[in-house]
C-alpha cells in the first residue's frame, strides 16, 4: 500500500483525530502549568497542519481504491467509516489550516488566560469533533462527531463561567446545539429508509424516494442552525464572543465552515437529484442573512459580537452561492452550477482565514486593554502597530475588497447571478436580482462596519485610560496573525490556483468542474469565457503597487518634504478632550437611521432639562431585536407558561397519581388499537 | 496583446491622470459662468495642485502612517480604476483582466481608505465626513452594481470593452432597462463625486460637508494627492457613462493611430458635454438635507433593481 492511497491517507487522518483525543485527556493534566497548555497548543498545531496536509494530498490526487476505512469502533449494528473524498478533504484542508493557525496564536495567547483548566482539555476535544464530522462516512460517526463538536464547544463557551451573561449564552447555545443535532438525526434517519443502511455507501445507493424536500428543511434548520442562518442565528452572537477569543476564531471561522459542509453533504451528495424549486427557500433565507447580519453588527459596539454578527452575514453569502448551485444544477445547466458552487466554497475558505483573523485581533486587543467595548477604545495603531497591520488586512479582506481575497469570492458570486436569466422557472429568475442586490447592498455595509472597527479600536485618540496603556501582543500571536493576512493577499492575488485546488470537490458536487484557471496568462480566472468577464488579482495589484510607487516617486522628485507635527486642526475647534471624537454610536447613528428604524424598530429618546435646571441631558437609543421578539420570546412564553401548568402536578395526592397512570395507560392503549 | 495595445493603455493611463484636473477646471468655468462671474481659468486646479506640493505638509501630532500612506494608495486605486475604462480606445489590454465590477470595488478600496483616514486623527469633523460617506455609499454602491448588472446582462459581459461594442452595434435600441440604468448611474455619478445636492466640492466649514470633512486634517502634497484623487474619479465616472452610453467615435481594438486621434477628439467633445449638464444639473438644485440623501440614493439602488428585474423577466440573455 503506498503512502499515498486514499484508504491510507483516511487512516492517516483517522489516527490524527485520535492524537486529538488523547491530547484531549493529556490536557486534563497538562494545563496545570503554563508550559504543558503551550505543549499541549502546539501539538494540536502540529496535528492539525498534518491533517490539512494530508487532506490536500487527498484533494489534489484522487486516486483510485478504497475512499474510506471501517473503525472497529462504533455500535454493534452500524458500523464505522472514515475516509476522505473530495467534498471531506476540501472543507478538511479549510478547517485544519485555519485551526493549526489559531493554534499557534493560543500558544502565546492560552497561556494568558486565568483559568486554563477550563479551556485546554476541550480545545483539541472541539478540533477533533470537527474532524471527526469531516471524515466521516457514515451518519453514526457524523452525528458523534457533531455532538462532540457541540460539546466540547459548550464547554468553552462556558469557560468564563463567572459572568451571567456567559452562562446564559452557553444556555442558549446548548439548546439550539441540541434541536440542531436532532434535525439531523431526523434526516439521516428518514435517508437511510426503513433498510437502515447508514454508511453515506449505502444512502448513495438507496436513496429512498420523495425525502429529498423533508431533508432539505431538516438539513436547513439542522445545518443552519450551526452555520447562524436567520432567524437560528440568535445562539451565535451570544456564543461566539463569550468564549476565549482563540476559541472565537475556531467557532466563527471554522465551526461554521463544518456547519456548512454538513448542508452540503446532506442535500447536494445524500439527498438525491434537487428540484428547482429547492433553491427558493435557501435564496431567500440566505439574502435574509446575509443583510441582516451586517445590520446587526453595524449596530453592535462590543467588538467581538460584531465579528460574530458578521459571520452571520458571511453565512447568508455562502448559502447564496449554494442556492443558486442547486438552481442551476436542477436545471441542468452544469457549468453555472459549477460557478456558483465554487463562488461558495471559495468563500468557506476565505471566511476561514479572515474571521480567525480577526478574531485573533480581537483577542489581542482584549488581552492588552481588557475592553472589547469599542467605545473604550482608540489609537491602537500606535501602541499595537503589527495587529493593526494585520487586522487592517483583516478589514479590507472581509469587506470585499480589491486586491484582497474577500473580493474575488464575491466577484465570482456575482458572475454566477448574472448567469440566473438562462434559469428556465419564473421564481428563481425574480428571486435572483433581488439577491444579488442584498449582497450588493450587504457588501457595501459591510464595508461601513469594518471602517467602524478599525476606526474606533485602532485609530482616533484613546477613550479609555486602559486603551491608552496598551502593549503590543507576544511574538507568536503576531506572526500567526501575520501568516493569515498574508493568505488572505494571496488567496486574493492568485484565485486560480485555489479555484482548481477546489475543482474535484465541485465535480463531485455538482457533476462539472471550471475549466483550469492557474495556467492562465496574468494568472487571471476566467469563469465562463474570456469575452464574458475575466479578473486577474495579481494584475490589480501590480498595477496598484505602480501606481502608488509613481505616485510617491513623483511626490518625492518634485514636492517639498518638510513636515511640520502640529496640534490636529478641526477647522480651528481643537478640542483635548479624546471625548469629542467621533464614537461607534454616533458612527453608526446615520445607518440606524436610514436602516434600522425598519429592521431594529430603533427609537431615540431624547431627554433634555429646561433652562435653570443642571441636570444632564440625555438620548437613549432603544433598538429590538425583531426576529428575538417574533420568534424566540413567544416559544420561551409558551415553555415558561407549560412548565408552570405542569408544576401542580408535582403537590397532588397519591390518589390522583394513580388516576393519571391509569388515565394514560387507558389512553395508550386505544391509540395502539385503534392505530392497527 | 500586441506592444501597440500596450501603449495605447499606457497612453489612457497617463491621459486620465492629466487631463483629470483640467476637468475640474473646465466644470468650475462653465458654473462660474451660469453663475455670471468670470471665473478662475481653466488651469487653475493644477496651479493649485502645485502650489500644495510646494507647500510643507502640517501633519496632526497623533496622526499614524495610515494617515500618510492612504492619499497615495486612494490616488493609486483611483488610478487603476480610471485606467481600466476605455476612454478613447476600446479592447485595453487590462480589459482582460478587469471588468466593471472590479472598478466599482476598486472605488470602494478608495473609499474605504478614505474613510479610515478621516477618522484617523480622531476629530469630530473626520468622524461625521466618514460616517456620511459610508452611509451613501452602503446605497451608492449597490446602486451602480445594480446598473451594472443591468448592462453586463445586454451585452452578456462584464467587460467595458464588450459592451461598449455591443451598445455600438445594431443589438442595442433605446430599451426602458437602460434609460433606467443611466438614470441610476448619473445619481451615483452625483452622489459619490460630491456634487450638489448630495455635498458641496466648494463648501468649507458647513455641518453638511462630507468629502471636506474627511480631509479636513490633510494639507501640503497629501492633500495634493487627494485632490487629484477626486479629480481622477470625477473623470471616471463621465468616462464610463460616455464609454457605454455615447460610444459613438471610440476607436476600436487594433485601430490606427488615426482612429485614435478621432477617439480622443470625440472623448474629449463627450466629456465637455457631460461636464457641462452636470453644471447645468448643480446649479438649478438646492443641495439637500444630509437625511434626504439616501432616499435619492434609494431611488437609484431602486431604478437600478428594476431595470434588472426587467431584464430578467424579459428575456434570456445571452
Amino acid at each position: 500500500m503506498s503512502l499515498s492511497s486514499p484508504c491510507c491517507l483516511s487512516q492517516w487522518a483517522a489516527s490524527g483525530v485520535g492524537v486529538l483525543l488523547a491530547l484531549s485527556v493529556l490536557g486534563i493534566f497538562a494545563a496545570r502549568r503554563a508550559l504543558g497548555s503551550r505543549l499541549i497548543y502546539a501539538a494540536c498545531g502540529a496535528v492539525c497542519a498534518g491533517l490539512a496536509a494530508v487532506a490536500l494530498i487527498a484533494l489534489l490526487a484522487p486516486a483510485a481504491g478504497p475512499k474510506s476505512v471501517e473503525i472497529p469502533i462504533g455500535l454493534p449494528l452500524a458500523r464505522t467509516f472514515l475516509g476522505l473524498d473530495p467534498l471531506s478533504a476540501a472543507f478538511a484542508v479549510i478547517v485544519n489550516l485555519a485551526a493549526s493557525i489559531v493554534s499557534g496564536y493560543a500558544i502565546g495567547y492560552g497561556a494568558k488566560l486565568r483559568e486554563p483548566e477550563r479551556v485546554v482539555p476541550f480545545y483539541p476535544a472541539f478540533i477533533a469533533g470537527m474532524n471527526l464530522v469531516l471524515l466521516a462516512q457514515d451518519a453514526f460517526s457524523f452525528l458523534v462527531g457533531w455532538e462532540l463538536m457541540s460539546l466540547a464547544s459548550w464547554a468553552l463557551v462556558l469557560s468564563e463561567h463567572r459572568s451571567a451573561e456567559n452562562r446564559r449564552a452557553a444556555l442558549v447555545y446548548l439548546i439550539m446545539a441540541t434541536g440542531g443535532a436532532l434535525t439531523l438525526l431526523l434526516a439521516f434517519g428518514l435517508l437511510a429508509g426503513a433498510q437502515g443502511g447508514y454508511s453515506f455507501e449505502a444512502i448513495r445507493r438507496v436513496s429512498a424516494p420523495g425525502v429529498g424536500p423533508i431533508v432539505l428543511l431538516l438539513a436547513l434548520i439542522g445545518a443552519g442552525s450551526k452555520a447562524g442562518l436567520v432567524p437560528l442565528h440568535a445562539w451565535l452572537p451570544l456564543a461566539h464572543p463569550a468564549a476565549p477569543s482563540h476559541v472565537s476564531a475556531l467557532m466563527s471561522g471554522v465551526m461554521t465552515k463544518v456547519a456548512v459542509y454538513g448542508f452540503v453533504r446532506l442535500v447536494f451528495d445524500l439527498a438525491g437529484p434537487p428540484a428547482w424549486w429547492w433553491s427558493v427557500p435557501v435564496l431567500l433565507i440566505a439574502g435574509i442573512t446575509a443583510l441582516l447580519g451586517v445590520l446587526y453588527a453595524l449596530m453592535e459596539h462590543d467588538l467581538k459580537r460584531l465579528l460574530a454578527y458578521h459571520t452571520v452575514e458571511n453565512i447568508g453569502i455562502i448559502f447564496i452561492g449554494l442556492g443558486l448551485a442547486l438552481a442551476f444544477e436542477a436545471s441542468g445547466l452544469r457549468t453555472a452550477a459549477a460557478l456558483a458552487f465554487t463562488a461558495a466554497i471559495f468563500h468557506v475558505f476565505n471566511h476561514s482565514l479572515f474571521k480567525s483573523l480577526l478574531f485573533m485581533g480581537s483577542g489581542a486587543v482584549l488581552n492588552a486593554t481588557g475592553e472589547r467595548d469599542m467605545e473604550h477604545l482608540g489609537g491602537l495603531i500606535h501602541r499595537m502597530p503589527v495587529t493593526a497591520v494585520a487586522f487592517l488586512a483583516g478589514c479590507i479582506a472581509i469587506s470585499a475588497l480589491p486586491p484582497f481575497n474577500g473580493f474575488v469570492s464575491e466577484w465570482l458570486t456575482f458572475q454566477a447571478i448574472l448567469l440566473s436569466p438562462q434559469l428556465p422557472q419564473w421564481v428563481p429568475r425574480l428571486l435572483v436580482p433581488a439577491v444579488g442586490a442584498t449582497l450588493a447592498c450587504s457588501a457595501a455595509l459591510a464595508a461601513a462596519c469594518f471602517v467602524k472597527a478599525f476606526g474606533m479600536t485602532f485609530l482616533g485618540r484613546p477613550r479609555s485610560k486602559a486603551a491608552s496603556g496598551a502593549a503590543e501582543t507576544d511574538r507568536g500571536s503576531q506572526i500567526a496573525m501575520l501568516i493569515l493576512a498574508l493568505l488572505c493577499l494571496l488567496a486574493g492575488i492568485l484565485p486560480g490556483f485555489v479555484i482548481d485546488t477546489l475543482s474535484a470537490v465541485t465535480q463531485m458536487a455538482v457533476g462539472a468542474r471550471l475549466a483550469p484557471q492557474s495556467a492562465l496568462a496574468w494568472l487571471r480566472i476566467v469563469p465562463i469565457d474570456l469575452h464574458r468577464s475575466a479578473y486577474s488579482g495579481l494584475f490589480v495589484f501590480v498595477m496598484i503597487l505602480l501606481a502608488a510607487a509613481t505616485t510617491a516617486f513623483a511626490v518625492r522628485r518634485f514636492a517639498s518634504h518638510a513636515v511640520r507635527r502640529s496640534p490636529a486642526w478641526d477647522c480651528g475647534f481643537p478640542d483635548a478632550s479624546p471625548a469629542t471624537q467621533y464614537t461607534a454610536g454616533s458612527f453608526a447613528q446615520p445607518i440606524r437611521r436610514v436602516f434600522g428604524s425598519v429592521v431594529f424598530r430603533a427609537r431615540e429618546h431624547v431627554s433634555i432639562p429646561k433652562p435653570g435646571d443642571t441636570a444632564m441631558a440625555r438620548l437613549r437609543v432603544e433598538l429590538r431585536d425583531t426576529v428575538w421578539d417574533a420568534l424566540y420570546a413567544p416559544i420561551i412564553r409558551l415553555v415558561e407558561a407549560t412548565a408552570e401548568r405542569l408544576n401542580r402536578m408535582q403537590f397532588l395526592t397519591i390518589r390522583n397519581y394513580l388516576t393519571l397512570v391509569f388515565a394514560a395507560l387507558v389512553t395508550l392503549l386505544i391509540i395502539v388499537g385503534t392505530w392497527r | 496583446m500586441s506592444t501597440y495595445d500596450w501603449l495605447i493603455q499606457l497612453a489612457q493611463t497617463a491621459l486620465v491622470l492629466a487631463l483629470a484636473p483640467l476637468l475640474s477646471g473646465v466644470t468650475r468655468k462653465i458654473r462660474a459662468r451660469l453663475l455670471r462671474r468670470q471665473g478662475p481659468s481653466v488651469l487653475q486646479p493644477y496651479r493649485d495642485l502645485l502650489k500644495l506640493i510646494r507647500k510643507e505638509a502640517v501633519v496632526a501630532d497623533n496622526a499614524s502612517w495610515l494617515f500618510r500612506a492612504a492619499p497615495y494608495l486612494i490616488l493609486a486605486t483611483t488610478w487603476v480604476a480610471a485606467a481600466l475604462v476605455p476612454t478613447f480606445a476600446t479592447g485595453l489590454a487590462p480589459g482582460a483582466a478587469a471588468d466593471i465590477i472590479v472598478i466599482v470595488a476598486l472605488l470602494g478600496t478608495a473609499r474605504f481608505l478614505l474613510a479610515l483616514a478621516g477618522l484617523d486623527v480622531g476629530t469630530s469633523f473626520g468622524g461625521i465626513g466618514a460616517s456620511r460617506e459610508m452611509l451613501f455609499a452602503s446605497l451608492a454602491e449597490p446602486a451602480m452594481l445594480m446598473a451594472v448588472f443591468t448592462l453586463s446582462l445586454f451585452a452578456g459581459s462584464t467587460q467595458l470593452s464588450s459592451i461598449s461594442a455591443y451598445m455600438l452595434g445594431p443589438g442595442a435600441g433605446v430599451n426602458i432597462s437602460l434609460a433606467l440604468a443611466l438614470v441610476a448611474l448619473i445619481i451615483v455619478s452625483i452622489g459619490e463625486n460630491a456634487r450638489i445636492p448630495v455635498d458641496n466640492p466648494a463648501t468649507h466649514l458647513e455641518l453638511t460637508m462630507v468629502h471636506e470633512a474627511m480631509i479636513l486634517e490633510y494639507s501640503g502634497r497629501h492633500l495634493a494627492v487627494i485632490e487629484a484623487a477626486a479629480a481622477v474619479k470625477l473623470l471616471l465616472y463621465l468616462s464610463l457613462i460616455a464609454c457605454v452610453f455615447m460610444p459613438w467615435g471610440t476607436a476600436v481594438a487594433g485601430a490606427g493611430v488615426f482612429a485614435c486621434a478621432v477617439g480622443v477628439i470625440a472623448w474629449a467633445l463627450k466629456l465637455a458635454a457631460l461636464a457641462f449638464l452636470l453644471v447645468v444639473f448643480e446649479t438649478a438644485i438646492a443641495k439637500m438635507r444630509v437625511f434626504r440623501v439616501p432616499e435619492f440614493l434609494g431611488i437609484a439602488l431602486m431604478l437600478g433593481l428594476l431595470a434588472t428585474i426587467l431584464l430578467f423577466v424579459s428575456r434570456v440573455s445571452r
